[in-house]
């Protein structure tokens, strides 16, 4: 039926994938890193490509729009000055009563801004490449969020490159809770909707006081985000099991198919 | 120049796999990434040695691991598959023709990702996978169906630009020869 030569391609492949499925992960994620490195001409002339567009599109500006968006912005900025005081006001105060408390006192959030260079190139998983590696300080789990809310955690660190878990994949379960009412829960992939705008939250036991439009932030549990990271706002709820739990969906604060530039938190306080 | 081709081949590839990170609109539109690897194995495995094509299955099913949440070498068997059986039964199959060749491009398109959800799903791997996932075979389907007698187009050009062409009859016939002497 078959030829030698097909013999011997079914067996080099039967090889190559015992080989590689038998690999221990450390060994698997490096090898993993290498054979993606092939990909990095690429993504370089990506990003450079893009910042050259970005600048001749700030050529291309009249100055007469830059002049009132500069006035905008100065007048934002001081704005932001002014609750940047009472929020460091504020957190000092917090400080002060947590050390009386005797609870350890909240650094502040250090953050480096990073690009997205791609996505997940496969059907099955919610992730992205950023431009931010170990060589500029990134490391395994930092949080990765933009101004709206919470985006993901970094899952495999390369050279210059790292791999971010969005939320609602299964390599990024977030323990959350209620703004409002306080009840904790958790968000773990994977989603049962394709919209990657939507997650859905377990709640820990029955909370009917769980209303549409509620605030939900990050709970701190689980020791990879800091407390009281935006993550989004609840659609709505059922009750799920028998009614013992209840599971809400929400509507994730950043939009994840619209992201191009990101924060990652550098370190947790 | 027999390295031409297969050199080609894994250029696009490389290409096609660095595409599959971006390309948003599209990703909107079918619902997953745009991934043509199917339609490009496809045309492999009509046109190039088992070898070629075994090789650039393993390759390009690595390098898309390399650049997923999918834990290597979990890509690869889908995309062997098809390759070898479509090189090894091409005598029983339509090729020339564009309608085929959108067939085994949508056939490919839908059975490599469902093979690879399916590996994934045996193993400790939890992948989105839902209703929805019907939506996404489909639009990958359509995509490898309308990429696949794009390829052909494309590289047939290619090999018609850059490869030595066979040499014609000639105006030589036989019967035409002037025989001399006494016949």
């Amino acid at each position: 039926m078959f030829k030698r030569s097909h013999y011997i391609a079914l067996g080099a492949c039967a090889l190559v994938l015992l080989v590689l499925l038998n690999l221990p992960a450390p060994a698997s994620a490096r090898l993993k890193l290498a054979i993606g490195g092939v990909f990095l001409p690429l993504f370089g002339l990506s990003t450079t490509s893009d910042s050259f567009v970005d600048q001749a599109s700030y050529q291309l500006l009249p100055r007469q729009t830059l002049i009132s968006e500069l006035r905008r912005l100065e007048g934002e900025n001081a704005q932001l000055q002014l609750l940047s005081a009472q929020a460091n006001d504020a957190i000092a105060e917090n400080n002060r009563l947590r050390t009386q408390l005797g609870l350890l006192p909240r650094g502040p959030w250090k953050h480096r801004p990073a690009r997205i260079v791609g996505r997940d190139p496969s059907t099955w998983w919610r992730t992205l490449l950023i431009d931010y590696g170990s060589r500029h300080g990134a490391s395994l789990n930092q949080p990765v969020l933009t101004a709206d809310g919470l985006v993901g955690r970094i899952a495999v660190v390369g050279h210059s490159h790292s791999q971010v878990a969005l939320i609602g994949d299964s390599a990024c379960g977030v323990a959350v809770l209620i703004a409002e009412t306080r009840d904790q829960g958790v968000i773990k992939g994977p989603q049962s909707t394709v919209e990657s705008g939507i997650v859905e939250l377990s709640t820990f036991q029955h909370s009917p006081q769980i209303l549409a439009g509620h605030t939900v932030v990050t709970s701190g549990d689980g020791g990879i985000f800091p407390k009281g990271l935006p993550v989004g706002r609840i659609i709505d709820t059922r009750p799920a099991n028998a009614g013992l739990f209840t599971t809400a969906r929400i509507r994730l604060g950043a939009n994840l198919n619209r992201l191009e530039e990101v924060w990652v938190l550098q370190s947790n306080p | 120049m027999t390295w031409l081709s297969p050199t080609l081949l894994f250029l696009v590839t490389w290409l096609a796999v660095f595409f599959q990170t971006g390309m948003l609109p599209l990703r909107v539109l079918i619902g997953a990434p745009p991934s043509i690897l199917p339609a490009i194995v496809v045309y492999a495995a009509f046109t190039h040695s088992l070898a070629v094509v075994s090789f650039l299955t393993i390759v390009a099913a690595l390098w898309a691991d390399s650049l997923s949440g999918s834990r290597l070498g979990t890509g690869v068997a889908p995309l062997f598959v098809v390759g070898f059986l479509l090189n090894t039964r091409q005598h029983l199959l339509l090729r020339e023709q564009r309608y085929a060749q959108f067939w085994l491009g949508f056939a490919s398109g839908v059975a490599v990702p469902a093979a690879h959800a399916g590996i994934l799903l045996l193993g400790s791997s939890e992948p989105a996978v839902g209703w929805f996932t019907l939506r996404q075979l489909l639009g990958l389907g359509l995509l490898n169906g309308l990429a696949c007698p794009a390829i052909f187009l494309l590289f047939d050009g290619l090999r018609g630009t850059f490869e030595y062409q066979l040499a014609g009859p000639g105006p030589y016939t036989a019967n035409r020869e002037m025989k001399r002497g006494r016949h």
